[in-house]
């Protein structure tokens, strides 16, 4: 096995593009754990650790530009305020040790349908930038995923940032496990609402072989919610934008739970962090 | 291949290191230093947290390379001398230890957190030893050492 330590992100594509069975490595926490336990033997290990241009963050165009090795816990404490949604469902990424190194581009090169970054990704219209010697594309997140642990990336292409828009509405992230540390996602739903489009985003982790959308509840939602007023919501606009949720995912029995615990659980959450997030919107409505 | 890197601020090599091979192993096997244990190999445990670059990692997770050139802390690095850290001292005093295994990852993760927070509260100690496991103490005389070594250090004990 070879170690290729790139300094730039020039130089790791290039070794990206002449050694695509190379793996890469970012926070090791997926990777590493393949490797201790022999599942993996790749030819060569790419170490992106040493670019510090994935280790930063910036504005782009009026979004977030993530670099793809920032840390979770960097996620949480310097950018909560900006990308509330993305920096709640980082808090919830293992543990402090695995957040300190873990990262979102980390969590999109393995595209597990539990990776708790993307609901949030998607609830929020997340772009994926992706290089390779061949040049850059920028792919949203809701074409990213492609079938359970696989991405739409190239032998020869590396993640190197995700483009994250600042919330301009309440975001909340919600996730079902067994504790409250160090848990996969039994299930997981983030909600977005985008007031100045009078549009809502959202997001479903561990309920489908992919991360998806939930088309039809973020449609009846644009349609239905009372927008600009003050007014709470009807139980009953709740609880259909819970079953439209659930009807969206196509959740499978496992050693995590059943199909039909998830979707139970899913509509929950999507009623729950509606009724969240509708509350913070008419607060800050009626303030302003 | 050779890994370069500083070690409780000694600069150390270790030869013939695989390259697929964790930080763990070699600090463990290769440097001599046995305090970082190695129970999960999988970031479950914790007990073999130690600071990359002042930031506590699980080091069965980092590969060597990935440790070229930085800074690595390990448990052993924390006492001055033969006098004990307050937090290996409170771990002591509280009876925190019992077989003793997960209690350098514990140190470490400790450690972190009353250099970062002043007063933790309970929840705050509960949410940084979150990513480190015990199998003996049921964990309150831990909390109790936390407690003590953050009081310590704010000097109101
Ligand atoms: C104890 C433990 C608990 C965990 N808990 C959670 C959890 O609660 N929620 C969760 O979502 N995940 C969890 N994980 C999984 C893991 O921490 C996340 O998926 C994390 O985001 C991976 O990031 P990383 O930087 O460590 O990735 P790495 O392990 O370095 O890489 C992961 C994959 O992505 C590829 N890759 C990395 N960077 C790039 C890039 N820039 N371009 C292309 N490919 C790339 C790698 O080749 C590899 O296939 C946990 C893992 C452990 C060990
Ligand atoms: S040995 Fe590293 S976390 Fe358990
Ligand atoms: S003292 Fe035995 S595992 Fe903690």
């Amino acid at each position: 096995m070879d170690f290729l330590n790139p300094g730039s992100v020039t130089e790791a594509l290039e070794l990206k593009a002449s050694v695509p069975d190379a793996v890469p490595i970012a926070g090791g926490t997926d990777v590493m754990v393949e490797l201790n336990f022999d599942h993996r033997r790749p030819p060569a290990l790419l170490n992106l650790n040493r670019i510090a241009e994935l280790h930063t963050y910036s504005t782009v165009d009026g979004r977030v530009r993530i670099g793809a090795c920032v840390p979770y816990s960097r996620i949480v404490t310097e950018l909560g305020s900006v990308l509330p949604g993305l920096a709640m469902a980082s808090r919830t990424v293992g543990s402090p040790q695995i957040r300190n190194r873990g990262s979102v581009g980390g969590n999109l090169g393995a595209a597990s349908p539990a990776g708790d970054s993307h609901p949030a990704l998607l609830a929020t219209d997340a772009v994926v930038e992706i290089a390779s010697t061949r040049g850059v594309r920028m792919v949203p997140a809701k074409d990213f995923y492609v079938g359970v642990k696989r991405n739409v990336l190239e032998p020869d292409e590396l993640i190197t940032a995700v483009h994250v828009p600042p919330a301009t509405g309440p975001q909340q992230f919600s996730k079902v496990g067994t504790r409250n540390a160090m848990v996969i996602a039994v299930c997981a739903f983030a909600i977005a609402l985008h007031p100045e489009q009078q549009r809502v985003g959202t997001g479903i982790g561990s309920a489908a072989p992919t991360p998806l959308r939930a088309h039809e509840a973020e449609e009846f939602l644009a349609a239905e919610l009372p927008w600009g007023s003050p007014d709470g919501l009807l139980d009953s606009l709740n609880r259909r934008f819970g079953e439209l949720v659930a009807k969206a995912a196509s959740p499978i029995d496992d050693v995590r739970g059943t199909a039909s615990y998830r979707r139970h659980a899913l509509a929950v959450m999507a009623r729950r962090t509606l009724s969240w997030t509708w509350s913070e919107y008419r607060r800050t409505a009626q303030c302003a | 291949m050779r890994v370069n890197v500083t070690v409780n601020g000694v600069e150390r090599q270790a030869d013939d290191v695989w390259p697929g091979e964790s930080l763990l192993y070699v600090l463990r096997e290769r440097l001599g230093l046995p305090g970082a244990k190695n129970a999960c190999e999988q970031g479950e445990c914790g007990s073999c947290t130690v600071y990359l670059d002042d930031v506590p990692v699980c080091s069965c997770l980092v590969a060597a390379g990935q440790a070229e050139g930085r800074e690595v802390r390990t448990v052993e690095g924390l006492a001055d001398g033969e006098q004990l850290h307050p937090v290996q001292q409170a771990f002591v005093d509280r009876g925190a230890v019992q077989c003793g295994f997960c209690t350098p990852g514990l140190i470490v993760a400790a450690h972190d957190l009353i250099e970062r927070t002043a007063e933790p509260t309970d929840a705050e100690i509960r949410e940084a030893l979150a990513g480190n496991l015990c199998r003996c103490t049921g964990y309150e005389k831990i909390l109790d050492a936390v407690r003590q070594a953050a009081a310590k250090k704010a000097g109101v004990a």
